[in-house]
């Protein structure tokens, strides 16, 4: 399993890529190995600031349901459009073509408490 | 956390699933697989070519004596007396408060020698309500703990196995056995059925050949693309025929009329609860068990409302899942009865939303 080092992630099992004030957020190698294969996502909170640990989203995989996290305060600005119809990108490119949502960022105090790469594959196990 | 590990118990075949790179998850007290690759494509791959699954979990009593068929035609709800050797059947074990023990297959070996099939889950509690009403003498024996069984599945099964037998696989009828040599492995049971609507057989072997005779069906069926099938696709190959699953669609408080098992349910012959069953089935009953699929963008999922256009509650979602074949949502559950007939519009609450979805006549997969 690949944890890229220019990344961020959460204990919640997503990564975000910080540029600036803006980022991309998506949900890790890890996680959608554990979801198995994934066909839908159920986003509707585009334009919306959520709070840092709130639910923005679901991700449905053949069994399992699991609710997206938002790793910082931030507002949705767009959802990657290419997950409605073919959501398995997130299998193949978790964070390439798999990207979930870009934000901005309204409290960037909160980044300090994100996981580096290091230390989230210590969360996980590996 | 108590340690799990140590208190599963493994299949025969644990370490061979693990060497395969199974995801292996807890599952009615066992160790399981429950996906090898990919969900879709091991679903993929019964539907189209043919799959292996280990289902070893399973439980077998077998049910000896004089008295044998007496005891089944009590604690069953279908007339075993119509079966004749070599003939399976599919029945359930009513409760005696209206609901269901467990959904089982009696095997008929012969007059005096019966085999019943049952959940995993249920071993224990089965085996003692059986046993409570054993006033008829048989002979009950379980034989879980000894023995596997393979499901093998999928349109290519029989070719794919016919190397391994005499026994001429295709020429079978739905729902038979016979106990013959398999992978030179003597008195193997080979049953016509399954759980995924594909076709295929089951196979019954001592826990000591087991991953002989698994590995003797991976060579064979090698040419024909077999691959090993976990029990995630194992339950969407089940639910697009619209087999119940017991837990979910099917429980101690579900009643088979509820439940459309009235085929199963025989009148003509006295067995546990029969005469409150025949009441319901002559009033009629409040609910019903229907499947459905989405008319909007969504996937059921077991224990999400379902409601009427007014937001009003009429049932809940007992199985669900985005269906592989047919790439949309579809689900079971039970609803009032008036919203039981076909094409009657249902909505199903995911997350505190309204989804439109139709009632249609099972399996949603047609043949």
């Amino acid at each position: 399993m690949n944890f890229p080092e220019e990344l961020k992630y959460t204990q919640e099992h997503e990564w975000i890529k910080i540029e600036g004030n803006t980022a991309i957020v998506g949900i890790t190698d890890f996680a959608q190995n554990e979801l198995g294969d994934i066909v839908y996502f159920d986003i509707d909170s585009v334009g919306e600031t959520v709070n840092a640990g709130e639910v923005f989203g679901t991700v449905e995989a053949v069994k399992t349901v699991s609710d997206l996290f938002m790793p910082v305060t931030s507002e949705i600005v767009e959802f990657n459009k290419n997950l409605e119809s073919s959501p398995e990108l997130v299998n193949s490119d978790p964070y390439g073509k798999g990207w979930v949502i870009k934000i901005n960022i309204k409290n960037p105090d909160q980044l300090s408490g994100l996981l580096d790469a290091a230390a989230y594959k210590k969360l996980i196990g590996v | 956390m108590e340690n799990t590990e140590t208190i599963l118990k493994k299949v025969p075949l644990n370490d061979l699933h693990t060497a395969l790179g199974a995801k292996m998850v807890p599952f009615a007290g066992f160790n399981m697989p429950v996906r090898y690759s990919s969900d879709l494509d091991e679903h993929n791959t019964v539907r189209e070519a043919v799959g292996i699954f280990d289902v070893s979990h399973m439980g077998e009593f077998m049910v000896r004596g004089k008295g044998a068929l007496d005891l089944i035609q009590k604690v069953t709800s279908n007339d075993a007396s119509k079966l004749f050797n070599g003939k399976i059947q599919y029945s359930c074990l009513p409760n005696s408060d209206g609901g269901i023990v467990d959904d089982l297959l009696v095997y008929k070996i012969n007059n005096e020698k019966y085999m019943l099939v049952v959940n995993a889950s249920n071993i224990d509690k089965d085996w003692n309500w059986i046993s409570s009403h054993n006033s008829f003498e048989a002979q009950l024996e379980n034989i879980s703990d000894q023995t596997a069984l393979f499901a093998v599945q999928g349109p290519k099964a029989a070719e794919a196995l016919q190397g391994l037998t005499s026994l001429n696989l295709s020429a079978m009828e739905y729902y038979t056995f016979e106990i013959v040599d398999f992978a030179d492995v003597a008195n193997v049971i080979v049953s016509a059925t399954g759980y995924t609507g594909a076709g295929g057989f089951e196979i019954y072997v001592p826990n000591d050949k087991a991953v002989f005779v698994w590995s003797k069906i991976m060579e064979a069926g090698k040419a024909f693309g077999i691959k090993p099938i976990g029990l995630g696709a194992r339950d969407t190959l089940r639910l697009e025929m619209g087999f119940c699953l017991y837990g979910n669609d099917i429980d101690d408080n579900t009643s088979p009329i509820e439940a459309n098992l009235g085929w199963i349910t025989k009148f003509n012959k006295d067995f546990i609860n029969s005469k409150s069953l025949k009441e319901q089935k002559d009033k009629g009953v409040s609910k019903k068990l229907v499947g459905f699929v989405m008319q909007e963008r969504g996937i059921p999922r077991s224990h999400y409302s379902i409601v009427d256009a007014d937001g009003n509650k009429i049932g809940e979602v007992t199985s669900g899942t985005q269906s592989p074949t047919l790439s949309v949502g579809i689900g079971m559950g039970y609803v009032s009865i008036p919203y039981t007939e076909i094409d009657s519009e249902i909505f199903i609450e995911i997350r505190n939303k309204k989804h439109k979805a139709k009632v249609v006549k099972l399996p949603f997969l047609k043949k």
